[in-house]
């Protein structure tokens, strides 16, 4: 039992350790990226840009680099950006990680509960109007670029028709934390979450709904309708049971890289700093500490989220419960 | 007519003897299936006439006078008789900024609006539409010949190779693929990209295309690996082995025809995704770039635009969630015809 956990930690520390590299390499591989000339500036005299180099370290050989930045992020957790003294990488993300976590988790809730309820009624009702209806409908939600959609969320609930009775409820767009007030914590979260989660909703519900349909043919089915059990618990207990398996698998990889940052234009449509924002500001600013950090924030996530997965298979699939 | 196509196509790739005539081959059958669909059909004729109308793009803009690639800022607009510029001054708190004019609801003349550069958003929306369709369709290519040379060379191969190259996918496939796409766009955005004595400028439509086409590589290498491993220890290719047939007229006459359904269903499904990626990439500015148009960038245009112009905005949206819609109906229905078990995900994010 505790094997299998210590191989599963060290694939991830192998993983992490792969990819803390490869960005390293990458960013140092840019030409454009080099970070001395681009921090001492446009114009800078070479030995303004000696030293800067010397200042941030940049003169060491490359591994010295690499294992400095990682005792600086890990050990003594004081990472600086390179555009910004000042700015300290960790607490940085560790105020956007609350933010994403907050948009994402709500939304994982809303696609949740409807992709099940929608997977269900329509292998329920197959092949009848409410079906039809059902997978058009999730068909919409896959086809809307969910930026686009919050976009025009903003557009109704903002401006036009803000003080019309419907939306007078949605607070200014922005985020504020849990602790300072939970209602409006909430509020504010209630459409950035519904407009991320809409496309959710439709692969789940189509997802699960292909995999009941499947799981109705199989003969197992035809046992317990041959014993005599009611319609509805074959659906619920028998074949929605069964079709969890991929959909559990689907959830893992999809939370797990939406917490690490893919919902960044969700958030940047919402004024939100997440993760995602963080990230891609980084991005934009070739600032090697804040991606570094933000991407293995994101990577930790993603691979939790994978081995999470692995293990909630043991629960529900007594198949995979066997020694070794 | 349609029928005899199909069935040559089938033996030009899969060495299937001549049939009687009357009798079906798979590929007709699929074909019949299809045709019979109503919803792919109807989709696949909204796929066209969109497409047609994006490609009649030059003759809009030469028909309506405009050139909606350069900056129109003192242009002038006939609205109810009426000559208005096209980028008012804005009248409310310091009177700073501009206003672009409104959608006039006339073909020809500024039927959108304009933008915040003065420039006919409906004539760089026809624009726009071939470059997000074009990117698309490039970027479907290449992950789909890609993905075959990856995965077919890991599942016919086997061993280290397989290891290697399974290993990799796997890695790739972990990784957030937005921000991926993110990561690369901006980093090749920034400077043109060298490839041996090939350099592909920084607004060239190629840079997208090879973006958005390596990045969904694993989605579709990994099933394509897994069908060519249980199509290799297939009897009918332990058969071939035998009889000393040489590997590579095995995989080319006798693996890859096999896969060929599998790949035909991933075409409209990749390029759905791609869509959305393309468009998501060139909000964030780091897909198409200015003053080129994508339907991406007119949203993007549109956002800032939101509150007071909200059609520059909309327009750019509702053009992707159509054109993806109907590539997604139009999926379902080749993937009914094809390979109606094929556990594909519509819409991977």
């Amino acid at each position: 039992m505790l094997l299998p956990v210590l191989k599963r930690l060290g694939d991830m520390v192998v993983a992490m350790f792969g990819i803390s590299v490869l960005v390293f390499l990458i960013f140092f591989a840019i030409p454009g990226a080099e970070p001395a000339s681009r921090i001492a500036g446009r114009n800078a005299s070479p030995e303004t840009v000696a030293a800067v180099r010397l200042s941030f370290g940049l003169d060491q050989p490359l591994p010295v680099q690499y294992l400095i930045m990682m005792k600086k992020l890990f050990i003594t957790q004081d990472l600086t950006s390179f555009v910004n003294r000042g700015y300290k990488v960790i607490p940085a993300v560790m105020n956007a990680a609350p933010i994403t976590l907050s948009l994402v988790a709500g939304a994982a809730l809303i696609w949740i509960v409807f992709g099940l309820l929608i997977g269900v009624l329509a292998a329920a009702f197959k092949n009848t109007w409410i079906d039809r209806l059902l997978m058009v409908m999730s068909l919409i939600g896959i086809s809307m670029p969910a930026f686009w959609l919050g976009a025009v969320i903003n557009l109704f609930t903002q401006s036009r028709w803000h003080d019309y009775w419907l939306f007078s409820w949605v607070p200014p767009l922005g985020y504020k934390p849990f602790v300072e007030s939970p209602k409006l914590w909430a509020l504010t979260l209630v459409l950035p979450c519904f407009s991320l989660a809409v496309g959710y909703i439709g692969i789940y519900g189509r997802v699960l709904r292909a995999n009941i349909v499947e799981a109705m043919q199989e003969d197992y089915i035809r046992t317990a309708r041959a014993k005599g059990v009611s319609e509805s618990r074959i659906l619920i207990r028998h074949a929605l049971r069964t079709s969890l398996i991929s959909v559990v698998t689907l959830f893992g990889l999809d939370f797990g890289q939406l917490v690490g940052g893919v919902a960044v234009l969700t958030e940047i449509v919402f004024a939100l700093q997440g993760v995602g924002k963080i990230t891609f500001d980084g991005l934009l600013n070739l600032d090697l500490p804040v991606i570094m950090a933000a991407v293995l924030y994101s990577a930790l996530f993603v691979v939790i989220c994978n081995a999470l997965v692995d293990m909630l298979y043991i629960l529900i699939d007594p198949r995979e419960r066997t020694d070794g | 007519m349609a029928e005899t196509v199909m069935t040559g196509e089938m033996q030009e790739g899969g060495g299937v003897k001549p049939r009687a005539s009357g009798a079906q081959g798979p590929w007709a059958l699929a074909f019949r299936k299809l045709t019979a669909d109503r919803a792919a059909m109807v989709a696949l004729a909204a796929l066209i006439l969109i497409a047609l109308i994006c490609i009649a793009a030059p003759l809009y803009a030469s028909w309506s006078h405009t050139d909606p690639f350069r900056s129109n800022l003192d242009g002038q607009v006939m609205v109810d008789g009426k000559l208005v510029a096209a980028l008012e001054q804005s009248t409310e708190g310091l009177g700073l900024g501009y206003t672009p004019v409104g959608p006039t609801w006339q073909l020809g003349n500024y039927f959108l609006g304009a933008d915040n550069q003065g420039r006919d958003v409906f004539a760089r929306l026809l624009y726009a539409g071939r470059n997000s369709l074009l990117i698309a369709s490039g970027a479907t290519l290449f992950t789909l010949i890609m993905a075959t040379i990856v995965g077919a060379s890991a599942g016919f191969f086997g061993g280290i190779t397989d290891a290697v190259i399974s290993r990799v996918l796997d890695i790739l496939w972990a990784f957030p693929i937005y921000l991926l796409a993110i990561c690369l766009s901006v980093v090749l955005i920034n400077q043109s990209m060298k490839i041996g004595p090939i350099t592909i400028d920084s607004g060239s439509l190629l840079l997208p295309i090879f973006i958005i086409g390596i990045v969904y590589v694993p989605y579709v290498a990994r099933p394509i690996r897994g069908q060519v491993l249980s199509l290799r220890r297939s009897e009918f290719v332990l058969a071939a082995i035998g009889l000393g047939v040489p590997s590579s007229r095995i995989l080319f006459r006798d693996i890859l025809p096999n896969v060929l359904p599998t790949l035909i269903v991933f075409i409209p499904i990749m390029m759905a995704i791609d869509m959305l990626v393309e468009a998501a990439l060139s909000f964030l500015s780091i897909g198409v770039q200015q003053p080129d148009a994508s339907w991406g960038t007119i949203i993007q245009d549109g956002v800032g635009l939101l509150y007071t112009r909200p059609w520059v905005a909309l327009s750019g949206g509702i053009a992707i969630a159509l054109t993806v819609l109907a590539l997604n109906v139009f999926g379902d229905g080749v993937r009914d015809a094809l390979d109606p078990k094929a556990k594909l995900r519509i819409g991977a994010k």
